[in-house]
């Protein structure tokens, strides 16, 4: 599959076709539902189809006597056994949360809810037997409107007394990175200009094609997990948290993983109760979950309201920025859901110098799936807010939008540059990257084609969205982690093993799941070692392999889990020049490592690091005191985070007599430091492009007022089609990151971050002329006719009033 | 139980399979062909596209039973004595997969859709590949791969 000739003069920055590409476009993948063990049990979900509801009773006699079923249980029988589930996330000390069980007991609180499974012999007596079962409910009002829930007029979990889980304040002026944002605003409303908007950051699903499977051996010694998890690592710590089992019991294995989003950066319900059937049988159990209810019961994402409040002076600099967050938990806190709007309290000031910033936040319950991290988790949010902010403030000044954010923006002789959030942006080059973007775009060509429109008042509008940002990734320095109350750390590990014929093994913590970390990491790890791409192997997602790890998720992989794969080489290195010396009969301070080789400098003797492998190996010339292995282990603690930007400009074609918005062109550059391998990180901007123009345009988690999901499958929760999207412009600048070795920064989510607003910003910029000053989200044809249709009657009746 | 038998990458097989058994679970859990896979329950989202007589068919969406007598080819019946088939070779190539579930039913619905029209432009091979959901790819390098497997003569 790959060839050795043509060999790149470094590996890092080369376009490496993926060594994992070969087994996924052969079918030869093992995806969790592919395992299938002698005696293998399978499960089916009995869910709850209210939203808010208490048991009565279930019956389970007729589905236990149902053919090949093996056992039934349900919250009752499993009260004393199941633990709660862990939110790792306390945001304050007073943070509430109701206990989260694997399987309802008395009270359900989402549609979608576990409130019994069967256990049967095969996965079609299972779900049969399922229908089998009689649950009694006793309906309770459901909670379901977030703004509503706010003012605990109704309680999504009455015991808890609240719906308010937690209120987070930052305030620019009390943490001394900042002046008073009330000031700012006073004096705006003085003669500046003060911009106030609420938007909707509608519910999205991450709907990761593979839906989630877990698959679980109760023989032998430990207890083997499969499952199709973002995090193997953490998923075995809480098996033993959670359900008391020794944690060196346990193993866990992230097989082949059909994608992620951070929908599958979780500890699940299903995973417990796959190892609970497990455990009651003594027999291998599976479950995989249909579509339907991985749409409905597989954590969401976003879900917020978002006052804003900005000032600003009459030319347009901005003085002082105020959120204010309404954040729906849904029913349950799951890992860090809690936190998901912290990720994005830091960067609502963006790529901005702003003098002053305050944001609250409130966490709430209600009765719908329960939410958590999705591609960006918050970032994607507050880029958003202020994307769109800053194009309302370039209309009321009357500038170009470029203009306004120029006049904002943190120059690049500025860093690195303390924000008013408390964060310090290492590098950046914003001018290079709009500037590129604005020429691959053809910038001004379109806005003289908008202008031509406009005045011939054509059915067809053209729009122009600009959306510039920055993010932090790199999740993140423990220390940091810690004192924003999560509980686990953000360090990643890596270990390199060198095999006695010259071959290496890399052993990352990470755990990729579309990513091709084993590709990028055989290039880093071949550039340091000196060997082979090809004799490179890369190791993850077992913990009895990959002891050690945190997994992947935040753009970190690279940029923390990378880094400690480049450690780990470098100690590789350390161990082996004083054996190396040592065989050379030379002094250590003579050797110097180049191409794979120890070489004497000023002479032609060397030796390569393959054939000092299985000289340690053999052991046979070694000093005594000498260990027999080159193999190196480090566990690497970020400095900071990594802040990738980027400028993404989006032309759309929107149809004033349909209300469709078609994208005409999408030009995105982004400066994501150092690249291992162009291939991936433009695949990486590509698709969260796409998932970024879907919540512009297309998906919005759907619920009826009993609560119901209307959008429970690919029929009506719009994952985008290739016809659904344009082809991308993508392209980059190189600003290094100055916080790692390599200079590399995060590129998973900044196509969604970036995207969103710039799609946005074109639909409302097409039909601006005509009244309109806001879209929901997403800008369906409907929604865009609407908008433009209340327009002209407000409008009309402007003009009637006048007359 | 019903009798039936199929051809499926090459080999014969004769099997008993209950008459609501879907094809693709025939094809993961008698065959073991678990290179097909489910993606979704309502025939949205093509990862389960296999080849029957030749014609890419959704394997969700149709029963066991209805494949008696026919030739089923799988992602995993392209490769042959080795070598990948053209249009694998240009998913490779042109990085047209990340996680790669989708990979196999986009595979099979691209070559069947080359089999139609050779040379397709590009929205065209969009709307050929509608039926087909990917979440990682933002589908630019599988319409480039598939352009790339037509430029090639791939079928």
């Amino acid at each position: 599959m790959t060839t050795t000739e043509d060999r790149p003069a470094t590996e890092v920055g080369s376009p490496r076709r993926r060594k994992e590409d070969a087994r996924l476009i052969t079918g030869r993948t093992r995806w969790t539902d592919n395992i299938a063990l002698p005696g293998m049990l399978h499960l089916a979900m009995v869910r709850s189809p209210f939203a808010h509801a208490r048991i009565t009773a279930i019956g389970t006699e007729a589905a236990k006597a149902a053919s090949g079923v093996v056992t039934v249980l349900t919250g009752a029988d499993l009260a004393d056994e199941q633990g709660a589930l862990p939110n790792a996330w306390a945001i304050t000390p007073e943070q509430k949360a109701p206990v989260h069980p694997s399987i309802a007991v008395e009270h359900v609180a989402f549609a979608g809810e576990i409130v019994a499974m069967v256990v049967a012999r095969t996965a079609a007596e299972a779900n049969d037997a399922a229908d089998l079962v009689d649950v009694d409910y006793e309906e309770l009002p459901p909670v379901l409107d977030l703004k509503t829930a706010a003012t605990d007029e109704a309680l999504a979990h009455p015991d808890l007394g609240t719906n308010v889980s937690a209120v987070w304040t930052f305030d620019s002026a009390e943490a001394g990175t900042g002046q008073d944002v009330e000031a700012a605003i006073s004096a705006a409303r003085d003669g500046g200009i003060l911009i106030e908007r609420e938007i909707r950051q509608q519910r999205l699903i991450p709907a990761f094609m593979e839906p989630r499977s877990i698959a679980v051996d109760p023989t032998g010694e430990q207890l083997t997990v499969w499952s199709s998890t973002q995090v193997p690592h953490f998923v075995k710590i809480f098996i033993a948290l959670v359900l008391g089992i020794p944690e060196h019991k346990i193993r866990v294995i992230a097989p082949d993983v059909g994608g992620g989003f951070g929908g599958k950066l979780q500890f699940t319900p299903e995973e417990v109760l796959t190892v609970i059937a497990a455990r009651h049988t003594g027999k291998p159990c599976k479950y995989s979950e249909t579509r339907s209810e991985s749409l409905m019961a597989a954590h969401h994402g976003r879900d917020q309201w978002q006052q804003l409040t900005l000032a600003a002076t009459k030319d347009g600099t901005v003085t002082g920025l105020k959120v204010e967050l309404l954040a729906d938990m849904g029913a349950y806190l799951g890992l860090v859901t809690s936190a998901i709007p912290l990720l994005g309290a830091f960067m609502y000031n963006g790529i901005y110098k702003f003098p002053a910033y305050h944001l609250s936040c409130t966490n709430v319950f209600t009765n719908k799936t329960w939410t958590d991290a999705y591609r960006g988790a918050g970032r994607p949010e507050a880029t958003f807010a202020i994307e769109r902010l800053m194009d309302e403030l370039a209309v009321e000044v009357g500038v170009d939008p470029l203009e306004i954010r120029e006049r904002n923006w943190i120059k690049h002789e500025e860093f690195p540059f303390a924000t008013v959030s408390g964060l310090t942006y290492d590098s950046g080059n914003y001018e290079a990257a709009t500037a590129k973007a604005k020429d691959l775009f053809g910038y001004d060509d379109l806005r003289a084609e908008q202008q031509k429109r406009r005045e011939s008042e054509d059915p067809v509008q053209l729009g122009i969205g600009i959306s510039t940002y920055t993010e932090m990734c790199g999740l993140a320095p423990s220390r940091w982690l810690g004192s924003m109350g999560y509980v686990g750390g953000g360090w990643e590990h890596a270990s390199i093993r060198m095999l006695p014929t010259g071959k290496v093994e890399v052993i990352t913590g990470t755990s990729p799941h579309g990513q091709g970390h084993e590709t990028a990491w055989s290039q880093i790890v071949a550039d340091r070692l000196g060997v082979a791409f090809e004799d490179i192997e890369v190791l993850h997602g077992d913990t009895q392999v990959a002891a050690r790890g945190l997994d992947t998720y935040g753009s970190r992989s690279l940029a923390v889990g990378g880094m400690a794969v480049l450690a780990a080489a470098d100690k590789v290195i350390e161990k082996a020049k004083p054996i190396a010396a040592q065989l050379l009969e030379a002094n250590v301070d003579d050797l110097e490592f180049s191409g794979g080789r120890f070489g004497v400098r000023g002479t032609e003797t060397g030796m390569s690091l393959g054939d000092l492998a299985f000289a340690v190996f053999q052991g046979h010339k070694l000093d005594a005191g000498a260990e027999r292995s080159l193999d190196a282990d480090a566990t690497l603690d970020p400095d900071d985070f990594s802040f990738p930007h980027g400028t993404h400009l989006c032309a759309v074609e929107v149809d004033t007599e349909t209300g469709a918005a078609k994208i005409r062109s999408y030009v995105s550059v982004d400066d994501v430091g150092t690249v291992v391998n162009p291939l991936i990180v433009e695949g990486q901007v590509h698709g969260g492009l796409a998932q970024g123009i879907a919540q512009a345009l297309y998906e919005e988690a759907v619920h009826d007022e009993s609560g119901t999901l209307l959008t429970g499958s690919f029929v009506d929760y719009l994952v985008p089609s290739p016809p659904d999207l344009p082809p991308f412009v993508t392209a980059r600048t190189e600003t290094p990151a100055t916080t790692n070795q390599l200079g590399v920064k995060g590129v998973g989510e900044a196509g969604t971050i970036a995207s969103t607003p710039a799609v946005v910003n074109a639909v409302i910029d097409a039909v601006r002329h005509l009244g309109v000053s806001d879209i929901a989200m997403p800008c369906t044809p409907y929604r865009v006719w609407k908008a433009l249709k209340s327009a002209q009657q407000e409008g009309a009746q402007q003009e009637g009033g006048r007359s | 139980m019903t009798r039936i038998t199929v051809k499926v990458d090459g080999s014969g097989y004769t099997d008993d399979v209950e008459p609501r058994t879907l094809l693709v679970h025939y094809l993961r859990e008698q065959l073991g062909k678990t290179g097909t896979v489910v993606g979704c329950d309502t025939g949205n989202c093509g990862a389960c596209t296999v080849h029957l007589d030749g014609q890419s068919v959704k394997s969700c969406s149709l029963l066991a039973v209805q494949a008696d007598g026919h030739e089923v080819t799988t992602i995993e019946g392209l490769a042959t004595d080795g070598q990948l088939h053209p249009m694998q070779q240009a998913f490779h190539e042109n990085h047209a997969l990340q996680c790669g579930f989708c990979t196999p039913g986009m595979i099979m619905q691209a070559i069947d859709l080359l089999a139609g029209k050779a040379d397709p432009t590009d929205d065209e091979i969009r709307l050929g590949l509608e039926g087909n959901l990917c979440r990682c790819t933002g589908y630019q390098n599988i319409v480039k791969a598939v352009r790339a497997a037509a430029a090639g003569g791939a079928r």
